[in-house]
């Protein structure tokens, strides 16, 4: 099996080389410093095995587990936070190490790796959520990530290049299909994730979904106008207009009456 | 509003206060001799319960214009002039009443009288007011103190630094045993200093230093060349006495929201100088302005600023700002000796 190391700290690295060439049956194809490498390692080499720390310089591990394609590849966190901030969830496809581990611990974890690897040769069963549909990347970040803290910025790859949208400059989102595009800045970004999860991990005293497809920064605002009898429109700063449903009215409302 | 409107009770002790007030001064209405107890009393009962109201204006003056020294002339001024008002109101309103009651000349002796009692209830007022608000204070910082030390001692053993020192050693032991030895002597180190102070008040400023040193020259075992240290502190501040561990969180920010953000690493600056009395310490590091600060960032400057403040009032200061990519915490405080 092929494995590719992401940990900002060199020595740590070291010791994850030595215990696998000691343990054997895996080789070490790369070995990243930082989210950025990361990313760009993993898309092009495609390994079965990730070890990712946590926190790392430019992107921490579970926006790198987001911007990855997780098919085939089994993610093992490596950190020195506590198991209770690590999540425990029901999808076998990401695992943890807490540092500092022994080598008898990587090898209980390398075994399942492996056993998961021959099951799902056999019956090419993919991680799974609750509904039973196959997990995508977003949403294992979503459910790795410890709960009780919003989101602070959004990341977005776009071919190679990776983007970095701090929420502060997020203007709207709109939903497309299976998709949302971020705007921001006059630009717009595309992501794998539907709104509703989106709106999941966003600051709800910043962010409102005004519509079935739209969630808005409270902050760009300028103005609600009536639109129709039962409609209206929020007018964004920049002159953007969003429609705003009944219910989605309500949500402004509220929030906005609160922060009166 | 003031706090006697938030408990009815209170207010209506206040009240109750009051009108005992009001029969000794029907009392010493009496004193003259023009007037008969029924009258005397039908006159104070209604102006105590009015100057009930009155004396609760020093509230609001007492707290803008707080009780020190430079401003001697501002409180004196003011209060003087709020109770001499105060004091006409009651003139005033003592003659309506007397007009009202058919009095006539007999209410002219209680004039001078009543002018006084007034300035004197309106400057005892001022005075309540002040040790009210000075308990209030008093019992904000307790709570403050209380708060800050208990941050303090939570704080003391990250336990994220010991579990990554611990897999820096677990690494070095195949690769490097000596440099394995050395991190367990420099951690062992840095344990068994930061174990005591829990119950120190005040440490010399040459120990809080060495334990930076000692916390750093760990530090740096893990993030090799990454970690740049420059310090730049005088001698003469070395016997300052400072509250434990009043460095240690500006050091520990630097490192992981600075050093651990960056990919090439960056240097910290430490500087330290004894200023007309004072000492002044400042923190420097790069950080990367795109990683989002988490909001724990606040938690270690804050117990640092309420240790200073308990320790020093309002003679400490601790402010931090970032330009572009450069973070700087600076504080200030006197410095006082072991006698």
């Amino acid at each position: 099996m092929r494995a590719i190391i992401v940990d900002d700290e060199e020595l740590a690295r070291q010791l994850l080389v030595e215990y696998l060439r000691e343990i054997g049956g895996v080789e070490v194809i790369a070995e990243c410093a930082n989210g950025f490498e990361a990313v760009k390692a993993i898309s092009e080499s495609k390994p079965g095995i990730v070890f990712l720390d946590v926190q790392m310089p430019k992107l921490d591990g579970f926006e790198v587990l987001e911007l990855i394609d997780t098919a085939g590849i089994a993610v093992i966190f490596v950190t020195a936070y506590d198991q209770y901030a690590m999540r425990a969830f029901d999808a076998n496809a990401v695992d943890y190490l807490l540092k500092p581990f022994s080598m008898d611990r990587l090898r209980k974890t390398l075994d399942r790796v492996r056993q998961r690897a021959g099951d799902s040769g056999k019956s090419q069963v993919p991680a799974t959520g609750s509904s039973g549909a196959a997990l995508s990347s977003v949403e294992l970040a979503a459910a790795a990530r410890p709960p009780g803290q919003p989101l602070s910025r959004i990341v977005v790859k776009d071919g190679t290049k990776v983007h970095i949208i701090p929420l502060a400059k997020l203007d709207y989102v709109e939903a497309q299909d299976d998709y949302v595009a971020l705007h921001s800045e006059k630009k717009s970004y595309l992501k794998q994730q539907t709104i509703s999860a989106l709106e999941a991990q966003l600051d709800p005293n910043r962010f409102v979904r005004i519509h079935r497809s739209y969630i808005v920064n409270i902050e760009r605002i300028a103005r609600i106008e009536p639109y129709t009898k039962d409609s209206r429109v929020a007018v964004l700063n920049d002159g953007t207009q969003l429609p705003v449903s009944r219910s989605g009215n309500a949500r402004l409302q509220t929030l906005l009456g609160e922060a009166r | 509003m003031h706090p006697l409107f938030h408990r009815k009770a209170y207010f209506a002790a206040y009240l109750g206060a009051w009108m005992l007030l009001a029969i000794a001064l029907a009392a010493l209405m009496r004193l003259p001799g023009t007037l008969q107890w029924r009258e005397a009393l039908i006159l104070a009962a209604p102006l105590c319960f009015f100057n009930a109201f009155v004396c609760l204006a020093p509230w609001y003056v007492c707290r803008h214009i707080p009780l020190r020294a430079d401003n001697t002339a501002k409180l004196l001024l003011n209060h003087l002039g709020a109770a001499v008002i105060a004091s006409a109101l009651w003139v005033g309103m003592a003659r309506l009443l007397a007009q009202f009651l058919d009095l006539g000349p007999r209410i002219v002796p209680e004039i001078p009288l009543l002018a006084v009692v007034a300035l004197l209830l309106y400057s005892l007022s001022v005075a309540l007011h002040y040790m009210l608000l000075a308990i209030e204070a008093s019992r904000e910082a307790q709570i403050q103190a209380r708060d800050a030390e208990l941050r303090a001692l939570k704080a003391q053993i990250n336990p994220h630094f010991l579990f990554n020192s611990l897999n820096s050693i677990t690494a070095l032991i195949a690769t490097d045993p000596m440099r394995a030895r050395e991190m367990c002597i420099r951690l062992g180190d840095f344990l068994r200093n930061t174990l005591g102070l829990g119950e120190r008040e005040s440490i010399s400023w040459k120990e809080e230093l060495q334990l930076a040193r000692t916390y750093l020259d760990v530090e740096q075992v893990r993030y090799g060349a990454r970690l740049r240290v420059e310090m730049n502190v005088d001698e003469a501040c070395a016997d300052c006495l400072v509250p434990p561990l009043v460095l240690q969180p500006l050091i520990e920010n630097a490192v992981k929201h600075g050093i651990a953000t960056l990919v090439d690493g960056g240097t910290i600056k430490v500087e330290g100088h004894l200023n007309g009395g004072f000492l002044e310490v400042s923190v420097e590091n790069g950080f990367d302005p795109d990683c989002p600060s988490p909001r724990r960032n606040g938690l270690g400057l804050r117990n640092v600023r309420g240790r200073l403040e308990t320790r020093f009032g309002p003679e400490a200061m601790l402010s931090a700002r970032a330009t572009q990519n450069q973070f700087r915490a600076e504080m200030v405080f006197p410095c006082e000796k072991r006698i």
